[in-house]
């Protein structure tokens, strides 16, 4: 991969790296005895590590010009797999934290496997470390066949792929040694944030420039949500992240925000956070693989514009339904309810368009295993919008608010639209970036599927039944006035569905075990039979003649 | 301009428009779209009309129906008080501590108020049955530290033990070992004595050494006859129940290294009327667990 970079692509790695493992270093230095320490030396490695990868790849000659009149699908694969990785890490530490709440003596009596901080890291691995690798990589497959221009240069996308590993890496180890800023989604401390912002403002960078050289007169619609994904959440993660260091020498800082408003802040932050990475950046994914894998044409064009105006819009005022019935002034809170009713039309507009979109491929739904995850993600993407505008209304809210019923509603919408949609478009994805004809074995991903939607239900089903008890119990009075339960009695009944989420979740991790072997396999085969590699069905970066419909 | 394509399975035209073999129809918008946009739209009108809604400088608009969700929950509350204070309530923060214990009536919803308050405030420490764990007595002993009496109890709620209040209880095993006080030898003397009066076996030398250590160092707060004391809050070493523990080491510790429970104060945090409520609760606490 290296012997793909020109040389002074090689050089411009190497000084970054070099300027990297002294940022490492000094942090190691100056934060003798305080956590950001340990950082310091996890980024030095990081450094002298890929270091050794660059220069091991040197010397080997220039890559002949020929590549530029190909796309540049490195990163892609690299990301592709590092998602994979990430999925199984992350939610085997779901499975973990879920054991943890029905049995809670599973802390060994460590400090690092106490629930508040591997939760986070679960949080943080299927998120950030599953979902925004997916995102990055087919984000760049994407932006390229879309607009038949190649990635601007060969170092950016590298810089944004593995630095948003390094961000990710230091996020979870943090949260094991206690570094948390305890703003949920936004736990990494100031240092890892300011990192953040280099990484995507360079990743916006690349969006842009690879845009303006495109060669189609039109942007398609999975680029605006793309980009919508990493403007917003770039402006998100600056905002509610401002914070001093109590020394440059120590990971503690403090949020310049108090009180309601750095609730405000948060669940601006946390609510956009789900908007724009867990709902338009997988829109886009959608957009492409969705279409592609069916063979139709989207079903309606305008259909998607309002969508896509609607969602952006209405969500930025949603965020204060997270904080009903707080110390946030009451008028916040109607409007964050109402906007949130409203942000439903244009959510099931989106769905709807999915949906549609596969009239007339029906059939390849029922066969096609990797098709029918994007159709199941489809639903759930429906069905948990509608669950969600529905929490935000207050009377609801009283209810659902603080119980297991959130926690269903965030996996319905977690496992059944994002981690499906992106296990469909990584189905479809590998044969072509590997250059095969499909993925190594199409029962597997049938086994997949099952395991994902039944774990999936099991996980939705048992937490629906629990929050909703939680809240009756937790609001019933005795005739004479008192609560008729403690909350260690709700706990009691909880029990029971505790135990069920965490089969329901082991169903869902072993599915994504599978998934890993099935990626696995076809990458190697696919060096094995390198020689007998299937051409690219793309159009090609130069010519449009071969035009073909569908595929 | 590009040929009109059309969709063989619509019969739709695609917008002309085409990414790497991914089309558009032109379908128009579906009806029910604008509906539902129109009714959640008249939805949200409704709510702003009724509620606070809109920021206006340093103010917002009220909504016509002046609703307030501080206010409605202060009069939920004040009601919810009223109705329990006339039901059974007020009975229970005039009459004595006698009274409400010899009223059946009274008693089943004090009971029932007792047990969530203490289960949701004090479980976490003396157990959801109150029969306590290491380190936290179980107060279905009958064997108390600080006295029986409800007015003791009460005051052991309001004030804690240790605990950061003015006039908290303050109880203090000396750490006789630690501290140079007893020889290893003594110590381990005193606690075959200490063990041996709840009928632990023991050498019948080291018991008689320890009883002489017991008597020159602990009758002072635990008593002659080691029953205990009240005024101090020692515990009584007779009976067969332990704080700490009363395996070997346990009590070697406990007088090796001291000790010094914290029991946290309520009155803070409790009302009165709350904590009279849990005052009867444990007073009452009939020895099996629940
Ligand atoms: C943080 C743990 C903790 C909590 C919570 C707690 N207690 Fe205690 N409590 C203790 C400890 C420890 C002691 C014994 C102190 C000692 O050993 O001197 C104690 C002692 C007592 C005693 C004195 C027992 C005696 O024998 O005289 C009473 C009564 C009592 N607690 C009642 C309560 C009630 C009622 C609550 C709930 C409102 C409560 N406690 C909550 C830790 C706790
Ligand atoms: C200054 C008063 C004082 C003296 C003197 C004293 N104790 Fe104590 N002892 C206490 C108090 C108070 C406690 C309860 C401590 C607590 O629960 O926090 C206690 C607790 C204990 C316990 C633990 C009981 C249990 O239930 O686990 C043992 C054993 C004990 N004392 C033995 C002794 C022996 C033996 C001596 C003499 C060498 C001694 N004490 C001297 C006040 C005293
Ligand atoms: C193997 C499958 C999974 C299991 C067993 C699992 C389990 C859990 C558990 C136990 C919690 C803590 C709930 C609580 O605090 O009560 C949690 C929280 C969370 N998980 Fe998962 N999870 C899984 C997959 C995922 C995936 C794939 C995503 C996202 C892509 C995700 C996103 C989240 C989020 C956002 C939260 C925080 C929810 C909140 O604060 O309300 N999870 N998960």
């Amino acid at each position: 991969m290296v012997s793909q970079l020109t040389t002074s692509e090689r050089q411009y790695a190497l000084v970054t790296l070099l300027l990297l493992g002294l940022g490492g270093l000094a942090m190691a230095a100056m934060g003798r005895g305080d956590p950001i320490a340990v950082h310091g030396y996890i980024v030095l490695l990081f450094a002298i590590g890929l270091s050794f990868v660059v220069m091991a790849g040197y010397y080997a000659p220039e890559p002949d010009k020929d590549r530029l009149s190909r796309y540049y699908d490195d990163p892609t694969r690299v990301g592709i797999v590092l998602s994979i990785a990430w999925a199984v890490v992350g939610m085997f530490v779901g499975v973990w934290v879920a054991a943890l709440l029905a049995w809670p003596d599973l802390t060994f009596d460590q400090a690092w496997a106490s629930f508040g901080r591997l939760r986070p890291v679960h949080t943080s691995g299927v998120i950030f470390g599953f979902g925004g690798n997916a995102l990055i990589a087919t984000s760049f497959h994407v932006l390229q066949r879309t607009t038949r221009a190649r990635l601007p240069g060969q170092f950016a996308p590298w810089f944004v792929l593995l630095g948003y590993n390094l961000f990710c890496v230091v996020a979870a180890s943090g949260y094991l040694i206690g570094v948390t800023q305890s703003k949920e989604y936004a736990e990494p401390e100031w240092y890892a944030d300011i990192w953040l912002v280099l990484v995507w403002v360079t990743y916006f960078l690349i969006y842009l420039r690879t845009l303006a050289r495109r060669k189609e007169p039109h942007i398609y619609v999975a680029n605006w949500y793309y980009m919508a994904f990493i403007l917003v959440v770039a402006m998100l993660h600056i905002v509610n992240n401002i914070a001093v260091p109590i020394s440059w020498s120590s990971a503690k800082s403090y949020s310049v925000y108090s009180g309601v408003q750095d609730a405000m802040v948060q669940w601006w932050y946390g609510h956009n956070a789900v908007a724009f990475f867990l709902t338009a950046g997988f829109l886009g994914m959608m957009y492409y693989y969705l279409p592609k894998r069916a063979g139709r044409p989207i079903f309606s064009y305008r259909l998607s514009i309002i969508s896509f105006w609607g969602i952006t819009f209405f969500y930025m005022w949603a965020g204060s339904h997270h904080l009903h019935y707080t110390a946030l002034p009451q008028w916040v809170q109607t409007l964050g309810m109402t906007f949130s009713i409203m942000l439903l039309v244009p959510s099931w507009a989106s769905a709807g368009n999915a949906l549609a979109t596969l009239n007339g491929a029906w059939h390849k739904v029922r066969d096609d295993a990797t098709l029918r995850f994007m159709m199941v993600a489809a639903v759930f993407y429906g069905l948990s919008t509608f669950e969600g505008s529905f929490m935000a209304i207050r009377p609801v809210n009283s209810l659902s608010h603080y119980t297991d019923w959130t926690v269903g509603h965030v996996h319905a919408g977690a496992l059944g639209w994002v981690a499906m949609i992106t296990f469909g478009s990584i189905y479809a994805l590998v044969p072509w970036m590997w250059k095969r004809e499909a993925m190594y074995s199409s029962r597997l991903i049938e086994v997949h599927f099952w395991l994902a939607l039944s774990g999936t239900i099991v996980y939705v089903f048992a937490m629906w039944n629990s929050g909703i008890i939680q809240g009756l119990m937790w609001r019933t009075y005795n005739e004479s006035g008192s609560l008729t339960y403690s909350f260690i009695d709700s706990l009691v009944a909880m029990h029971p569905y505790y135990i069920a989420r965490a089969f329901g979740g082991l169903l869902f991790l072993l599915g994504a075990i599978v998934a890993a072997y099935n990626v696995w396999m076809t990458i190697r085969q696919s060096k094995l039979e390198a020689a007998q590699g299937k051409e690219d069905a793309d159009i090609p970066l130069f010519a449009r003649d071969a035009v073909q419909a569908g595929e | 301009m590009e040929l009109e394509k059309r969709d063989r399975v619509t019969g739709r035209t695609t917008t002309g428009h085409e990414w790497n073999g991914i089309e558009e129809l032109e379908t128009p918008i579906p009806r029910v779209v604008f509906f539902f946009l129109g009714a959640t739209v008249l939805f949200s009108l409704i709510c702003w009309v009724l509620y606070p809604t809109w920021p206006l400088g340093s103010t917002f608009t009220k909504g016509v129906t002046g609703f307030d969700q501080r206010n409605l929950v202060t009069e939920q509350v004040a009601k919810a008080d009223a109705e329990r204070a006339s039901a059974w309530a007020g009975k229970v923060e005039t009459m004595s501590f006698a009274e409400i214990e010899a009223d059946p009536a009274l008693m089943q919803p004090v009971k029932e108020a007792g047990r969530t308050l203490f289960v949701d405030n004090c479980a976490v420490c003396h157990g959801v049955s109150a029969t306590g764990g290491p380190g936290f007595p179980n107060l279905t002993s009958k064997s108390w530290l600080w006295g029986g009496e409800p007015e003791a109890i009460e005051e052991t709620i309001k004030v804690g033990i240790n605990s950061t209040n003015d006039d908290t209880r303050v109880s203090q095993m000396m750490a006789f070992g630690r501290d140079g006080v007893l020889a290893p030898e003594q110590i381990s003397n005193v606690v075959t004595y200490v063990r041996s009066l709840s009928g632990a076996e023991g050498d019948a030398a080291k018991i008689e050494a320890g009883k002489e250590v017991f008597a020159a160092n602990c009758v002072a707060c635990h008593g002659d006859n080691a029953k205990g004391s009240h005024d101090v809050g020692a515990p009584d070493l007779t009976d067969h129940f332990w704080i700490y523990g009363g395996d070997v080491n346990s009590v070697y510790t406990s007088v090796y290294s001291g000790r010094q429970g914290h029991m946290p104060h309520w009155d803070a945090r409790l009302s009165p009327l709350q904590v009279k409520l849990l005052t009867v609760y444990v007073h009452t606490l009939d020895g099996a667990p629940q």
